[in-house]
């Protein structure tokens, strides 16, 4: 039951990620592409805890974290070259 | 302004996770290498967050000097073992009593593992403020 439920959210996790590819391809500003990379990043957290309850370890949980630090990362980097158009200060007003 | 209020929440939380997978890094997935390269990210988004002055009043160091006492640290701990009539890079173990902890199980790859984290972080955060400064 469990194990068909998982691979069912897999699946739909998978056809989300197509469809962001999608718009990361097409999108036709850069902030719709950054939007988009940052939902692929969640969804594959979503992917990798799924993952862990398939293959039943808890080895995975760490990199979730990690992937999700990393995902507002270079979302916030990406938004501050956008909007800034440095990403690091030197010295700020 | 919410990006800096989120800062000063997301990287003691950030440091934390960092310092627990290096401690973590014996007996699950972790060590030096990802502590370091954590540690490292969260100094980037308060360097994102705020500005290179603000780092360099909170973290007085030079991050060139990280890198040579991370390798001070391994080079150390790998020759500590030849005064023990025992192969380079020879690791010993034991409990050592500690005044607050009490007997605790120490490894000297840790001390290994500390010389990685450091240099890690030295090059990581060196790369990054040489390539960020724009002057």
């Amino acid at each position: 039951m469990l194990e068909n439920i998982v691979v069912i959210t897999l699946f739909t996790i998978a056809c989300s990620m197509v469809l962001l590819i999608y718009r990361v391809i097409k999108g036709p500003s850069t902030p719709d592409r950054v939007i988009a990379l940052d939902a692929i990043g969640i969804n594959l957290v979503a992917f990798i805890a799924l993952i862990s309850i398939e293959l039943k370890t808890s080895a995975f949980l760490d990199i979730t974290l990690l992937i999700g630090i990393l995902a507002f990362i270079g979302t916030v980097t990406f938004a501050k070259y956008l909007e800034k158009g440095v990403i690091i200060d030197h010295d700020r007003d | 302004m919410i990006l800096q209020v989120c800062t000063k929440v997301c990287l003691f939380i950030i440091i934390l996770f960092s310092v627990h997978s290096f401690f973590a890094g014996h007996y699950e997935p972790g060590g030096g290498f990802i502590g370091g390269l954590m540690t490292s990210g969260a100094l980037v988004l308060l360097l994102i967050a705020y500005d290179m002055k603000t780092l360099k009043n909170i973290l007085p160091i030079d991050f060139k000097y990280l890198i040579a006492v991370g390798l001070l640290f391994a080079v150390g701990t790998a020759a500590a073992s030849l005064f023990f009539n025992v192969p380079f890079l020879t690791h010993a173990f034991g409990d050592v009593q500690i005044p607050i902890l009490g007997e605790t199980a120490l490894h000297t790859a840790t001390l290994f593992d500390l010389g990685v984290y450091l240099v890690v972080i030295g090059v990581t955060m060196t790369i990054i403020q040489t390539i960020g400064e724009d002057e």
